[in-house]
């Protein structure tokens, strides 16, 4: 099914979604991820395969990127969902998805943000007691050393 | 036939001319055991265990240095060999093996990772910065990223020089 | 066979324990860090855990440039390092919309492909390793695969860490006379897998520790984004090779092999088969190298313009994928890494629930996983 097809589907089901200029993500609102989920794992769309989750912080959001592939129907969908910095919590999709688990897990520990309902969040690649979020924008320690760029 | 005869552990143990008798010292004998039979931990963290993987396999053969037994438990080994990066995580483990290893041991430093970092020394949260951040002595620095089995080797054998060159064997 | 149940063992007091495998065991391919908890010989639960060698790569790749960061990406999984390169520098290409010369691309497969079966030979020699035949499948493989890492060494000059392709190609032109040394290991190799067949692949006792267990059922392999020749050994034909051909492969005839018991044998059984299929696409491709260039010229430094790409290709232990955010400079907004082995090891917990100690360390090898890439 190609992307615009996909897209046309999901903004009839949910009138909120919105698709990103350049790379044709879909972004729905946060409150509305749980139900987009639903849809895309039964119905036609059949996307089984949630292949990645990541995030990416633009100082003034941080955008979730959930990255479907279908492996019956041969289509992939982006999806991104926004955050604000002082807001940082979603829904888990560990319940649909279970390679959704670890992939949260990491968001939550070099990010920050809190997923509701995971069954296990806690820190993953750092050690546990640690306090910081490496990977946001603003992070700096005090061992931290930067090469200089060109 | 004396003449072409090998000597084991030349330098540390005279042949008297005539053939059946060696003269040497204990302590000649204590380090030319110790020397031939470094066995080494299975801890290789990174893509430097790869190559001593590769070391210890049939082309560059360790086990002819007689350290071609590597011990799963640190109380049964006298090397550690530390190939690979260190993590924050990872030095707790470090350590606690290193205590746990009985004298005599050595530490050979593997890789850049394990001398100061290497690659992973700038803009890094989570690696320490070799074997210096992490306190443990050691003996000899192999350099390279990775290093190829034969610098291991050459790095075995500073070892075995370093240990023949000792003041107290019977440690 | 359950021995009768006597009326003095009902009483006994009995416990669970804990035990640690990892980070330091000789079976746990790196340092993985599993908790198990025992009743006796069975594992009723276990807890994984990593990050014994993060890396942070995904902070170091924003203050690089995009050809600084290639020696990075062989550190990754460093046993198969040009399935790495191949996929940063391709998704880079897709961010730039670059197309590298025909003689590139067939280079590029060639590297590929080499290494696929000099990783797969890893995955079997310390498989059988952990089994307990000990040295010997290890050397026989140690051995085939030094002569791949011969040709790696005159081709870029390193045995493990390449840094051989760049964006626009590869660094360096194939030398004169490698073509003849690549046929002359693909005639040596195939002999050599009919010797892997016959000495290990039907051995009883092999068989009895590889045959039904840790079974992966089709839906849960794919619930749990599973990749690679674990998916294809529980009945899935997926493979990006075919599925969406990258660089030549569409030009090249060649089979995926899939069972459909999905147990640790069938796991095992498919990564030899794709040695095989691996010797026919070298061969194809040797015999199809046109002339050119091996690279553009693009200089050293590139700015892609703003936006975001993510590109997965198959390496040998599944599809590795690379999310590129550019903001329109020299250097990455945000680089992610989607690691096969990360997946595939969350699979762990629920394969091993049940089994005896001595299947943990079987199921384990047979996922063929690499820390290096799980921790990043």
């Amino acid at each position: 099914m190609q992307p615009d097809k996909i897209f046309s589907l999901l903004k009839l089901k949910f009138s909120q979604a919105t698709q990103e200029g350049s790379c044709g993500a879909v972004v729905i609102p946060r409150e509305r991820l749980l139900d987009v989920a639903k849809y895309l794992i039964s119905s036609e769309l059949s996307f089984d395969n949630l292949h990645c989750i990541t995030a990416v912080d633009r100082q003034e959001r941080i955008e979730l990127v959930y990255i479907f592939f279908s492996l019956q129907a041969r289509h992939n969908l982006t999806v991104k969902v926004y955050l604000t910095p002082d807001d940082l919590k979603v829904e888990s999709l560990a319940s649909f998805w279970k390679s959704a688990d670890w992939f949260e897990r990491e968001i939550y520990d070099l990010f920050g943000v809190t997923f509701r309902n995971h069954p296990n969040l806690r820190r993953i690649l750092n050690p546990e007691d640690w306090k910081d979020h490496p990977l946001r924008k603003n992070f700096s320690r005090s061992d931290f050393i930067k090469k200089e760029r060109y | 036939m004396a003449i072409t005869e090998k000597i084991p552990a030349s330098g540390l143990i005279e042949k008297l001319p005539g053939g059946g008798v060696f003269l040497t010292t204990t302590e000649n004998i204590f380090k030319w055991a110790k020397v031939s039979s470094l066995w080494p931990l299975t801890f290789g963290l990174a893509c430097c265990a790869i190559e001593m993987i590769a070391a210890g396999a049939s082309r560059f053969d360790i086990d002819r240095f007689g350290s071609g037994v590597f011990r799963a438990s640190p109380r049964q080994c006298d090397v550690l060999i530390l190939a690979g990066t260190v993590s924050v995580k990872m030095g707790n483990c470090i350590k606690r093996l290193y205590a746990q290893m009985p004298e005599p041991k050595y530490v050979i430093a593997m890789g850049n990772c394990a001398i100061t970092g290497g690659i992973f020394c700038y803009d890094t949260y989570s690696v320490m910065k070799g074997t210096e951040e992490l306190g443990i002595p050691v003996d000899v620095y192999i350099p390279g990223c990775p290093p190829r089995p034969e610098s291991l080797f050459f790095g075995l054998m500073k070892l075995q020089e370093m240990i023949r060159k000792e003041k107290n064997a019977a440690r | 066979m359950e021995l009768p149940v006597r009326e003095e063992e009902k009483n006994i007091h009995s416990e669970e324990c804990y035990m640690n495998m990892g980070p330091q065991h000789p079976s746990t391919h790196g340092v993985l860090h599993l908790e198990l908890k025992l009743d006796g010989e069975v594992v009723v639960d276990s807890i994984v855990h990593i990050g014994y060698l993060h890396r942070s790569m995904e902070k170091i790749a924003e203050n690089r440039t995009y050809t600084q960061f290639i020696p990075f990406t062989d550190r990754l999984d460093y046993v198969s390092a040009m399935n790495n390169n191949l996929g940063y520098c391709l998704a880079v290409e897709k961010l730039m919309n670059m197309d590298v010369p025909l003689r590139a691309k067939y280079i590029r497969v060639i590297a590929a492909e080499l290494n696929r079966i000099a990783s797969h030979l890893i995955a079997i020699g310390s498989f059988a390793q952990d089994l307990g035949a000990l040295a010997t499948p290890l050397f026989y493989c140690f051995r085939e695969r030094e002569l791949i890492l011969d040709i790696f060494d005159e081709i870029c000059g390193n045995r493990l860490t390449y840094n051989y392709m760049r964006i626009g190609g590869v660094q360096f032109d194939l030398p004169d006379g490698i073509d003849k040394k690549i046929q002359d290991f693909i005639k040596c190799m195939r002999s050599r897998i009919k010797e892997y067949i016959d000495l290990l692949s039907y051995n009883v006792i092999f068989l009895a520790r590889t045959k039904d267990i840790g079974v992966l059922l089709k839906d849960k392999a794919v619930n749990y984004s599973v990749t690679g020749p674990n998916l294809r050994a529980s009945g899935v034909r997926c493979d990006l090779r075919k599925d969406e051909p990258y660089l030549v492969y569409d030009k090249f005839q060649f089979d995926i092999p899939v069972a459909d018991k999905g147990d640790v044998w069938d796991r095992y059984n498919i990564r030899i088969q794709e040695i095989e299929q691996s010797l026919r696409i070298i061969e194809q491709a040797l015999a199809g190298l046109p002339e050119g260039n091996p690279t553009v010229k693009v200089g050293r430094i590139h700015k892609p313009p703003a936006g975001e790409v993510y590109l997965r290709t198959e390496s040998p232990r599944g599809e590795l994928g690379f999310y590129i955010v550019s903001d329109g400079s020299e250097y990455p907004y945000r680089l992610k890494i989607r690691a096969p082995s990360f997946s595939n090891l969350a699979v762990i917990p629920e394969l091993i629930r049940g089994v005896k100690m001595a299947d943990v360390v079987s199921i384990l090898g047979s996922l063929d996983i690499v820390m290096g890439e799980i921790d990043r």
